[in-house]
């Protein structure tokens, strides 16, 4: 039986990697997906916890997350169709009307 | 129970208000408007019959019992002359709007806002539980915000922001108060925020002082005293007549309302202690008032300043506490509602052919428009407080009973008398009398006022010169609430020094 | 003190005296139909107003003449009318008080306020606003009655106000004329500033005695404290000097003259402005109790009879020179009435004859411009006295009362005032006696420049005699002027005993050693008037001088110069400051703390990039801030 730590480790992992990707990356559906690694990230670090308690609210929080994250991708994605349809182009910095 | 009268005359209105939001033609929605004025109206008068007959009229349901707040509405002398002047004026004013100035919004939404005031303020004066009274009190700035801002003159932004951020700060720190009797009402049971529970309370000392200066400063801001008065001329100056009237005439009253109910009712020590403070105030407030009139260059200005000078008597009727100053002083409100509406729709008539404000624009209009000239220097004898008018009664009332406890106070005061004539005669001297002006000739020829203008003037001057000469009706609703209070503060008319004369 | 208790209880009024308050009510109804019909009354709206007036008269005769007949026990009748309002322990009631003073006044009142309005429809005849001048004329009377009438001091305030505002309409009557204008808001803002006097005195009597009748007040008089019965005769004083152009607040008097001649003769010279001496004669109990507040009203009438003389002297504005007259006149009567008890009922009795021959020689004068095409300057006219007759013979009746020629009417009342000054002190006795010679000096002045001397009418002026409609009312006034001294000589002081508690003293018709002085003196300024004026020729235009004693008179003792220096100016000055500050400091203020805010968010708002690569970032601080914040805390 490994250590249940690893898992939080690697969990911490994946998501530090994919705040990185979200920080660095252009690319409005690879932010995306960096987007959907840190949530997955945390749904294993969520049912980790869980094996490690004995508890099952952990695993429940994980079904939680995956709806959202299926509801975000369909949101998300959308968005990022017609803002491709509008400007021929998925790169997050020329969306960036959202100031005064 | 019975029918719960109060409830239904504040949501009439406010019912009214929303259904006029639905898209209709111009003609119904202006016609629909005043039939709900005048139904409002209506049963405001069943109001007053059924006070009159002696009829229990309290409503008092429980709403939020975590902070003991209550729908607990009620009507005592002061709050049904508040009521009466507030439908009175609201059709009389819809009359005077009929249509709005152009390039602005329409008259629908005019008033669907104008109702929704309406029903709002006749919660203010209604209210008998504090929390209600603050929700009513914040909620009627929101359609008089739009009313200035949808309307007004060309700063009407610069004036609508103003006066809404005096208004905010102002029920902001009353808020604070608001929270601390909550907290001083746990503490002592169960929580209750009902006037008549708080006032069995006696919070006296620092804390009673700290929530009463709450109150106060917003009533002050709401009922301008010198020095956090300067929004009310520029938010009469860019509004238009009909909403600086229900600005002025009834929102405002709200302060010295709130004065009596919540200051002394609530803090009777606290307000004694207050006293010498606010009776100088009130009488800089006085001075400072007429100088500003004196000074204004433009119409709806000079009456706005006239308004701040007034409410410096009210004010010193209040802090005076006798029977005379203090039934003067809520006979003064309803009187004050009434004359300024004089001025503000007489002026906005001038406005309204001559397309501007500024005294300067006018002169000699007495020779071609006779009647409005006649109208504007009876509206501005009112304000000066001629005999006759009521205005007089309830200014010799505050300065008669004020003097029997300050004699030099009042005196100073009574400077404001003299120049109160000063402003009107002036005024008066300057836009009607002398040679006819070109502008005056092309603009006002042919041009006197209509038969609704001068009808709309009938009711409004006609109160005040009925009360002027038989004054007695309203002495004797405004007295129960002056005589209640005093007794619930502890203070006695002074005697007469000299025993025996009488 | 037992002076108070003699005093009857005024009776409660039955039969006749119940109809008293229509002698108010008519004329103000009228007035308001006037007003309000429009144009639609245009043609018989000034015969309604006469009526209204004539049907006041007939009632006050009817009442004269009722209290004639009745003991002297109960001549002084109330009557109830209702109950305005009441506020704690003070109830006001509306009541009339007919009595053997107020009567007096509603006879003058109405009947010369009668003739001169049949003098007004002929003066008036050609003027487009004739209806609103007989409105204007009726509203005065009626507030001029309540005024008189009134049984406590708060109803005759509202009456003292009405007078002012019909006084400040009627003399703003022809508004397009600045001047006139101004004049009307000057004399209504310098009446408030007597009326302020009156209000804090009503209100000092509600906080001493509770209560503002007469009869209470008069009754509680000697129990004052001296320093409040002292203040009460001040403020009484201060209300009587506006109403009643006195010094200090004499300025607006002259300029009221731009009103309409009949206007000038009822209000400024016959009725209104003796109101300030009917004031001090009914308060007689709170002057009694304060000898300070009688030397107040004695010094200001005797500066005022001798300002008012020396403004005389040096007008050429004949309205102007009359207007001096009365001032200097009611000078008299304030005297009297300061005087004391012995004084009463003399200041009562020249204020009736004044009302006689002033208003006389106002029509008169008006009768004169009538003819010059209203041209008011004397150096125009001269050598009137061919040219129209009966306005002439009427005016020197009227001149012949007002400088005292034995036996007719100003000479009796006039003389018992110089006489009882003497008997008071010698220097205001000699101070009188001065007004009386300049009084005979300014008018011959005024006689020998209108009516004597060689013709000085401007080109296409045309002097012809006026209408019957307006020399009748002048000869029936120039009648009184002749015998209403005689006339009421030794009646006056036993009448007006009950009412203002004077003891009848005698007089006699031969003249005493002041009187004969009083002759001579009176002698004396007419000669020298007729040396100055009567034998040279008079230039057209006034001559330049370097004499003070000219250019104080014609510049009316630089009256309005005083006022703008020590009121006008600092008002309009702290109006401006007032603006300022609020425009400058606290609206400033409070713009600059929302610029504030707005700069500071302009600042904070370049956080916002528009960049979600940077939202992001900013997030994860935070998170980051969160979570090491936790972090340390857990290991604190």
């Amino acid at each position: 039986m490994m250590n249940p730590e690893n898992y939080l480790i690697l969990s911490a992992l994946l998501f530090a990697i994919g705040a990185v990707g979200v920080l660095v990356r252009r690319n409005a559906l690879v932010a995306f997906m960096c987007v959907e690694l840190m949530l997955n990230a945390c749904n294993l670090a969520f049912v980790a916890g869980s094996h490690i308690t004995g508890v099952l609210d952990g695993q429940v929080v994980a079904f939680f997350v995956m709806v959202v994250a299926a509801a975000e991708v369909v949101v998300g994605l959308a968005i990022i169709v017609s803002i491709y349809k509008t400007r021929r182009s998925t790169s997050v910095d020329d969306a960036n009307l959202l100031k005064l | 129970m019975t029918f719960p009268w109060l409830t239904f005359l504040g949501l009439l209105p406010i019912l009214g208000g929303l259904l006029l939001l639905l898209p209709m033609g111009k003609g119904a929605a202006r016609l629909l408007g005043l039939g709900f004025a005048l139904a409002t109206l209506a049963v405001g008068l069943g109001v007053a019959g059924l006070y009159a007959a002696g009829a229990d009229l309290a409503v008092q349901v429980p709403w939020i019992r975590a902070f003991g707040a209550w729908w607990a509405l009620d009507v005592d002398g002061m709050g049904l002359a508040m009521v009466l002047m507030t439908v009175v004026l609201t059709p009389l004013v819809m009359l005077a709007e009929w249509q709005p100035p152009a390039g602005r919004w329409s008259a629908q939404v005019f008033f669907a806002l104008v109702l929704m005031l309406q029903g709002l303020s006749l919660f203010v004066f209604m209210a008998n539980d504090v929390v209600l009274f603050y929700l009513f009190f914040e909620a009627t700035l929101i359609p008089t915000y739009f009313l200035i801002v949808g309307f007004g003159g060309p700063r009407r932004r610069y004036a609508a922001v103003k006066f809404l951020l005096f208004s905010l700060a102002g029920g902001l720190i009353m808020l604070a108060s608001v929270v601390g009797l909550f907290a001083i009402s746990a503490s002592q049971g169960a929580p209750s925020y009902l006037v008549a529970d708080l006032a069995q309370l006696s919070i006296d000392g620092h804390v009673g002082r700290w929530l009463m200066v709450g109150f106060l400063i917003a009533f002050i801001i709401k009922a301008p005293m010198v020095p956090l008065h300067t929004w009310l001329p520029d938010a009469a100056e860019h509004s238009t007549p009909g909403t600086a009237t229900l600005l002025v005439g009834v929102l405002d009253k709200i302060g010295t309302f709130g004065m009596i109910k919540f200051c002394l009712g609530l803090f009777p020590e606290a307000s004694l202690w207050a006293t010498p403070f606010m009776v100088w105030f009130a009488v800089v407030s006085i001075l400072w008032g007429a100088f500003g009139a004196i000074g204004s260059r433009n119409l709806m200005r000079l009456v706005a300043y006239t308004s701040v000078s007034h409410f410096g008597f009210m004010v010193l009727g209040i802090y005076a506490f006798t029977q005379a100053s203090l039934s003067g002083s809520i006979f003064y409100m309803l009187n004050h509602g009434f004359s300024t509406a004089a001025m503000f729709l007489v002026v906005g008539y001038l406005a309204k052919r001559r397309g501007s404000y500024d005294i300067e624009a006018f002169g000699g209009v007495q020779k071609v428009a006779p009647v409005a000239a006649g109208l504007l220097l009876v509206s501005g004898l009112s304000a000066l407080s001629l005999p006759g008018m009521s205005t007089f009664v309830s200014e010799f009332m505050v300065i008669t009973g004020t003097w029997s406890r300050y004699p030099v106070v009042t005196a100073v005061s009574m400077i404001g008398v003299v120049l109160a004539a000063v402003y009107v005669l002036r005024m008066y001297q300057r836009t009607m009398t002398g040679p006819v002006t070109d502008a005056t000739a092309t603009h006002f020829t042919g041009r006197d006022l209509t038969g609704l203008e001068r009808a709309i003037m009938v009711p409004i001057l006609g109160v005040l010169l009925f009360l002027g000469f038989v004054p007695a009706p309203a002495a004797q609703l405004v007295e129960p609430t002056a005589q209640a209070i005093l007794a619930h503060v502890g203070v006695t008319d002074p005697a007469p020094v000299v025993k025996g004369a009488k | 003190m037992i002076l108070f208790e003699t005093i009857a209880e005024p009776v409660v009024a039955t039969g006749m005296f119940t109809w008293a308050w229509t002698m108010i009510a008519v004329p103000a109804v009228v007035a308001g139909v006037l007003l309000l019909a429009g144009k639609l009354s245009d043609a018989w709206g000034h015969l309604l107003a006469t009526a209204a007036v004539l049907w006041s008269f007939a009632i006050a005769v009817c009442l004269f003449g009722h209290q004639l007949f009745a003991d002297a026990g109960s001549r002084a009748v109330v009557a109830p009318l209702y109950s305005w309002f009441s506020v704690g322990e003070w109830s006001f009631e509306v009541g009339l008080l007919v009595d053997q003073l107020s009567i007096l006044f509603a006879m003058l009142i109405t009947g010369v306020g009668s003739l001169i309005h049949i003098y007004s429809i002929g003066y008036m005849a050609h003027d487009e606003r004739r209806r609103r001048f007989f409105a204007y004329l009726n509203l005065f009377i009626a507030a001029m009655l309540l005024l008189v009438l009134a049984n406590n001091y708060l109803v005759l305030f509202v009456g003292w106000e009405g007078v002012g505002l019909a006084s400040f309409l009627l003399i703003s009557f022809w508004q397009h004329k600045p001047s006139a204008a101004a004049a009307g808001t000057k004399a209504f803002v310098m009446n408030r500033v007597g009326d302020l006097g009156m209000l804090a005195a009503i209100a000092s009597m509600l906080a001493m005695f509770g209560s503002s009748s007469f009869t209470d007040v008069n009754a509680g008089a000697h129990g004052l404290a001296p320093q409040w019965a002292t203040m009460i005769g001040l403020f009484l004083l201060l209300a009587a000097c506006g109403k009643s152009a006195q010094v200090p607040l004499q300025a607006w008097l002259l300029d009221a003259m731009e009103g309409p001649t009949p206007v000038s003769a009822l209000i400024h010279a016959a009725t209104m402005v003796t109101a300030g001496v009917y004031l001090v004669v009914r308060s007689h109990a709170v002057f009694e109790t304060s000898p300070a507040a009688q030397l107040a009203v004695v010094v200001v009438a005797t500066v005022t009879l001798l300002a008012g003389a020396w403004i005389g002297t040096s007008q050429d504005d004949i309205k102007k020179v009359l207007a001096g007259s009365t001032m200097s006149q009611i000078g008299y009567m304030m005297l009297a009435a300061g005087i004391g008890p012995a004084g009463y009922a003399f200041a009562i009795f020249h204020l009736l004859t004044h009302g006689f021959f002033k208003a006389n020689m106002f029509l008169g004068a008006g009768s004169v411009m009538h003819g010059m095409n209203d041209d008011v300057n004397m150096r125009h006219y001269g050598a009137l006295s061919t040219a129209m007759k009966w306005t002439f013979g009427t005016f020197a009746m009227g001149y012949l009362a007002i400088i005292g020629f034995p036996l007719f009417a100003g000479y009796f009342s006039k003389d018992h005032i110089i006489e009882a000054a003497f008997a008071q002190n010698t220097f205001i006795g000699i101070c009188a006696l001065i007004g009386a010679g300049i009084t005979a000096f300014y008018m011959t002045r005024l006689m020998l420049m209108t009516f004597f001397g060689e013709k000085r009418w401007q080109p296409g002026v045309h002097p012809h005699e006026s209408p019957r409609v307006m020399t009748i009312p002048l000869v029936i006034l120039a009648v009184a002027s002749v015998v209403s001294g005689l006339v009421m000589n030794n009646w006056i002081q036993e009448w007006l005993e009950p009412a203002v508690g004077n003891h009848a003293h005698e007089v006699s018709l031969v003249p005493t050693p002041v009187g004969m002085a009083t002759m001579g003196i009176v002698a004396a300024g007419v000669v020298i008037s007729y040396l100055v004026f009567g034998r040279g020729s008079i230039p057209v235009k006034a001559p330049a001088t370097n004499n003070p004693i000219t250019l104080a008179g014609r510049n009316v003792l630089f009256g309005d110069q005083v006022n703008d220096a020590l009121f006008v100016t600092p008002a309009t000055a702290v109006a401006a400051a007032v603006d300022a500050t609020d425009a400058r400091g606290i609206d400033k203020a409070a713009d600059s703390s929302a610029d504030a805010f707005a700069g500071l968010s302009t600042q904070v708002r370049r956080l916002e990039t528009g960049y979600v690569r940077s939202y992001a970032l900013t997030m994860l601080g935070g998170v980051l801030f969160v979570g090491v914040v936790l972090i340390l805390s857990q290991l604190g």
